[in-house]
Formats: structure tokens, C-alpha cells, sequence
């Protein structure tokens, strides 16, 4: 590491605790502790004390749940309502056909989980015991977390701001009693902020098998799915590839294809191509994939023949063999 | 008033009505509603003068969607210099932290108090000037941007409202009800419920398919007692025109702004979409400006 850091250096952001102040030059820089930022941070003492430059105290707990789950992956996209739910939603429909592979969905969008509804179990409860929350399960080897399981009605709103947010996050990674797992989905909110950085910070010691991106063919969404794969890019995280969702609408009545969301730019193809990662797959708009959502039944089950299906299940064959697991 | 003593309380004492627009979920047209509603308001009387605020940090669309792509702010004595989507005509200001980026690859990595902290920049540093509105697009969910706003406007809450954007989907919907529940927590007030993507019609056949299914926001709404503004169709042609909003600007630069956006406004009103807006607007403006006031007929004399 390079010993002395210069003071207008930006900081790592996986560095910056989420309570920092504005300027907080990271806990693990030289400068903890003694930037002109620091002054007045309840953290001073403690980061100027270099106790800092430590480990997270959640993260042996985290590494020791994480012990047990071979594969984590990450669903990812800068914009909203892409589709990240949906196609993490069939990722674990899809793992979990094969009932000998141990599935768990971790649902972070913490302002707005749709995890429960797409999965059709949104009036279940999560139940504490001895060794932990117990998961959700949607069949033997399928669980999910989710914070829309520990709200009182559907109704509320979680006004949190990104400390608190954290706090859950940690604690479904370190007090949820997953089990065995062979794949673990990580569902995440829109954008690239307090809930994509704790994610990264709490897992990068067990290690995240990837990333995959989802994104719609408009350049509007691209435009925030290139500054997501900067992202990873910054924190280290290996980008599976990119999904294109909503590419294209087959009219129910004529049958003709047409670009609802035009790739006015080129498309998913084109980006991908540019920033070089892989194009996994395109997905075809199909007003019975909403339809399922809303419904909470798998879609993949339900429409086995439908082009769409058909896309999603070479995708996640594609993502099997990248991993290795095919 | 003490309060009004903030340095956001002076800078928005000019400004004459905020809206907000929101919605629980992401992806449901927000950006594309308030860029519609900047564009209607501005073309609703001809010296409405109107700023479009985006503080979706992490993911703007606000300078795509109004072919500012690539535009840099300005400092001057007085604070930012928003950039005047018309040019020299300066009625449509746009301020969004997409100027303030090198390359637009590059990704805003904030935890909440940077966030918090540019908010508070937008709201006090930037130059509107007089403004009959000011639309502030919002990132999705209920969390450190929204509370942040509500908390650093908190001087000029009499002029606060806000419009729902939602998907007539019942994901979309309850997320939708999540905010409509953070707008009551905070007491503010909720000019009325946007659905959005509300059918497609087939550009071959003229065949209408709901691809997100149809009619749930105005049940929403009539269930909580909300304003239901009204319902728009996916719009290709919307969707194309905001999108591609030309990668001219490479080409044009500041002093050719004016022709061009003045044809962005041009190919707004001639798309189906504006049509529609027209009495969402009306309702907006009608709502804002109470029962007794003609509107803003009375500002273009």
C-alpha cells in the first residue's frame, strides 16, 4: 500500500462509514481521525486512535454464515423497474427446480421489497429461534428475507436513512439462519449508494462470485447501468454480464414485434460491447411476466414454451457455466 | 420567521410553487413525468418561467431527457448557474448533479450525508432567480434524498406538494402506497396520483395491449382519497424523442442551445403524450393556484 496518502485523494468509498461526515476521509486512510472534516465526528477519538484500520466487528459473524454459502451473487442495476426483482425472482425459481441445490433470496431494496409479492408469500413472518431469523420458504430449497416481512402492514413506509438501513443489512447477513446454501441472490435497490456499498463491504471478505446487471434497451437506463458497472469496476466486483429486459413486444394480436423502449443507441449490445463485459441475453416484454409478478406463480412454470421463458432459461444456463456449475 | 433565515430559505423565497414528483418504485416514468410536466408548464403561459431539480444522485436522467447531455454549470457571484434548457430565453433551468460529472460513465458513490450535503448545495447554492414552479425529480423509495428535501425546504413548506407517479401494476402500487404513506408522515400535501404506461398500442395494428396491466391507479386513488390526474399510454414516440434527445450537443454548443431545445418543445406538443398532459397540467395548475385564481392567464399580460 502506498504509505502516504495526499490529503485531496478521494477515499476508497468502501472506507467511509455510513455515518461519516461529509468529508470523512475513510477510516482506513492515514487521515482518519485528523482531516479538518473530522472535527466534531462522534467517531474521532476512534478513528484517530487507529483502531480503525481493523475489520468491521459484524464481519467475522458475516464470514461465518457467508461459510456455508458457496455461490453469492449480486443482481444489479443503476435504474428502477427494470426488472432486477423479477429476474432474480426466476434465477431462484429456476436454481431451485432442482431440488437438490439450496437456494436463498436476500431482498436489500429495504424502501421498496417486492421480493415477497413476486414470489406470491407477502403475508408470511420471519421467525426468530436460537440460531437465528428462519428465512422464508417458498418451496423446501427456496428461502427468501426479506424486510417487507417484518412490517406491520404492506402499507407502511420505511423512512430510513443509510446507517439504519446498514444495520438491517448486516443483520440479515450475519443473524439469518440460511443453512446450507449453494446459491445465494442478492436483490438490490436502484442505484449505487448506502445499500450497494454495505452489501459489498460485509461480503467482500467471503467473497461475491458476481455480479449480473440488468437493463432495459433505452439509452436513459443504459446511461445509468455504464456508471453501475463503474461501480463494480471500483469496488472489485466480476460482472457476469448484462441482461437486456424489455427488448421488444410481440402485439398478441398481429404478432408483430416492436420496440416499445428503443435502443436508440445501440441497444444493450452496443454498451456491453463498449465496456466490454458479456451480453447474457436479451428478454422479450411479455404483459404475462408482470401478470405473474403480480400473482406471486413462477412464471417459468407457468409459460414454459413462451419466448421469454425460453430467454431466461439460456440466460441462466449461461450463467451456470461462467460460474462453472453447468 | 427565523426559519426563513436559512440560506435555502432565502434562495427559495423567489420561487412561487415546489412540486415534487415521487413514487415508491423505480422506473416508473418520474423522470419522464417531470420532464413533461417542466415542458407543459413552461409552454402554459409565455412567460412562465419554470427550473426542473433532479436529485436522483445516483442515477440522473433529467439532462438526457432534455438534450442537455454533456452541459457543464456555470459559477457565478451569485451561486450555480442552472442550465437554461432554451437558451437565451432562460424560462427552463435544469440543475442536476449529471452536469457536475467528468464522463457520464462515471458513478456517484454516496452514502447519505454526501448526499445529504449536495442536496442542501442544489438548494441553496443554485441561481433560479424568480420561478413561477419548480419540479423536483426524485430518486426512487422513501429514504435519505426524500428526508433531506423535506427537512432542508422546510422554510417554504407552505409551497410544497406533491405528485405520485406510479405503474398499474400491483408491485408498482404498493410501493406507491408506501410513499403516499411518507407524504402523510411529513405532512405533505398530495396534488394527486400520475399512472403511467398504461396500455401500449401497437404501431401495426392499433391493437392496445396492457402490458403492465390497467386501471390500478385510479382505484388507488379513489380507495385514499387522492386527485386521480390521470392515465398515460407507453408513447414510443415519447419515449424515443426523451431518449435520443439528439447527441448533437457535441456539435451545438451553448449558443445554439436556443433552436434546438425550442424544437425539443416543438416536438413535445406535436407528440400524443402532450395532449394528454394537457389536463393533467391544467389540474395541477388549477389546484395550485386555488378555486378563486384564473391562473396563469393573468401572468402573461
Amino acid at each position: 500500500m502506498i504509505a502516504v496518502q495526499q490529503a485531496v485523494e478521494a477515499p476508497s468509498p468502501l472506507s467511509v462509514p455510513s455515518n461519516a461526515p461529509e468529508h470523512c476521509p475513510g477510516t482506513e486512510s492515514e487521515l482518519a481521525g485528523k482531516a479538518a472534516a473530522c472535527a466534531g465526528c462522534a467517531n474521532q477519538d476512534v478513528c484517530a486512535s487507529g483502531q480503525t484500520k481493523g475489520p468491521d466487528p459484524a464481519l467475522p459473524f458475516v464470514r461465518e454464515r457467508m461459510s456455508n454459502v458457496k455461490r453469492k451473487i449480486l443482481v444489479l442495476s443503476g435504474k428502477g423497474g427494470v426488472g432486477k426483482s423479477t429476474f432474480t425472482a426466476q434465477l431462484g425459481w429456476a436454481f431451485s427446480a432442482d431440488d437438490r441445490v439450496q437456494t436463498g433470496i436476500m431482498d436489500v431494496d429495504i424502501c421498496g421489497p417486492s421480493i415477497p409479492t413476486i414470489l406470491g408469500i407477502a403475508s408470511e413472518q420471519v421467525h426468530a429461534s436460537s440460531s437465528g431469523w428462519s428465512p422464508v420458504y417458498v418451496q423446501d430449497n427456496l428461502g427468501v428475507m426479506s424486510v417487507g416481512f417484518m412490517l406491520p402492514s404492506s402499507k407502511d413506509a420505511i423512512m430510513w436513512r443509510g446507517p439504519k438501513k446498514n444495520g438491517l443489512i448486516s443483520q440479515f447477513l450475519k443473524d439469518v439462519d440460511w443453512g446450507e446454501l449453494d446459491y445465494l441472490l442478492v436483490d438490490t435497490p436502484p442505484g449505487t449508494s448506502d445499500e450497494h456499498l454495505s452489501i459489498v463491504q460485509y461480503l467482500k471478505e467471503s467473497g461475491i462470485d458476481g455480479a449480473v446487471v440488468i437493463t432495459t434497451p433505452q439509452e436513459v437506463a443504459l446511461q445509468d447501468v455504464r456508471r453501475e458497472i463503474d461501480f463494480c469496476r471500483k469496488v472489485g466486483i466480476r460482472v457476469l454480464g448484462v441482461v437486456e429486459n424489455m427488448s421488444g413486444f410481440v402485439c398478441p394480436n398481429c404478432k408483430t414485434e416492436s420496440q416499445i423502449f428503443k435502443p436508440s443507441t445501440g441497444g444493450a449490445k452496443k454498451m456491453a460491447a463498449e465496456m466490454g463485459v458479456e451480453l447474457l441475453g436479451a428478454v422479450p416484454l411479455d404483459p404475462r411476466i408482470g401478470k405473474s409478478a403480480d400473482y406471486g406463480v413462477s412464471f417459468l412454470d407457468e409459460y414454459p414454451d413462451s419466448p421469454a421463458s425460453i430467454a431466461y432459461m439460456d440466460i441462466i444456463d449461461r450463467i451456470k457455466q461462467i460460474l462453472g456449475d453447468a | 420567521m427565523a426559519a426563513d433565515e436559512t440560506p435555502v430559505g432565502r434562495r427559495l423565497k423567489a420561487i412561487k410553487q415546489i412540486i415534487i414528483v415521487c413514487s415508491g418504485k423505480g422506473g416508473v416514468g418520474k423522470s419522464s413525468v417531470s420532464a413533461q410536466l417542466a415542458l407543459s408548464l413552461y409552454a402554459s403561459s409565455p412567460s412562465a418561467r419554470v427550473g426542473i431539480l433532479d436529485v436522483d444522485l445516483t442515477g440522473p436522467s433529467i439532462p438526457r431527457m432534455l438534450g442537455l447531455d454533456g452541459h457543464g454549470v456555470l459559477q457565478s457571484s451569485e451561486g450555480w448557474v442552472p442550465v437554461y434548457a432554451d437558451g437565451s430565453e432562460a424560462r427552463l433551468g435544469c440543475m442536476s448533479v449529471g452536469f457536475l460529472l467528468k464522463r457520464k460513465e462515471d458513478s456517484v458513490v454516496w452514502r447519505g450525508p454526501k448526499k445529504n450535503a449536495m442536496i442542501r448545495q442544489f438548494l441553496s447554492d443554485v441561481r433560479w432567480g424568480e420561478l413561477d414552479y419548480l419540479v423536483i425529480d426524485t430518486p426512487p423509495g422513501t429514504s435519505d434524498e426524500h428526508l433531506s428535501l423535506l427537512e432542508h425546504m422546510a422554510p417554504a413548506h407552505s409551497r410544497l406538494s406533491a405528485v405520485i407517479v406510479t405503474t398499474p401494476q400491483a408491485v408498482a402500487l404498493m410501493d406507491a402506497m408506501k410513499c403516499l404513506s411518507f407524504t402523510r408522515t411529513v405532512n405533505l400535501p398530495v396534488l394527486g396520483l400520475i399512472e403511467n404506461m398504461s396500455g401500449y398500442v401497437c404501431p401495426c395494428c392499433g391493437e392496445v395491449s396492457n402490458v403492465f396491466s390497467t386501471g390500478g391507479g385510479e382505484q388507488m386513488a379513489k380507495q385514499e382519497g387522492l386527485t386521480f390526474l390521470g392515465s398515460l399510454p407507453v408513447d414510443t414516440e415519447l419515449v424515443t424523442l426523451l431518449d435520443a434527445a439528439e447527441s448533437t450537443q457535441a456539435v451545438h454548443e451553448l449558443p445554439h442551445g436556443t433552436e434546438r431545445t425550442f424544437q425539443l418543445i416543438e416536438q413535445y406538443q406535436r407528440t400524443s403524450s402532450s395532449k394528454l398532459f394537457k389536463p393533467i397540467v391544467d389540474r395541477i395548475v388549477g389546484a395550485l393556484c386555488g378555486p378563486g385564481d384564473v391562473g396563469d392567464g393573468t401572468l402573461s399580460s
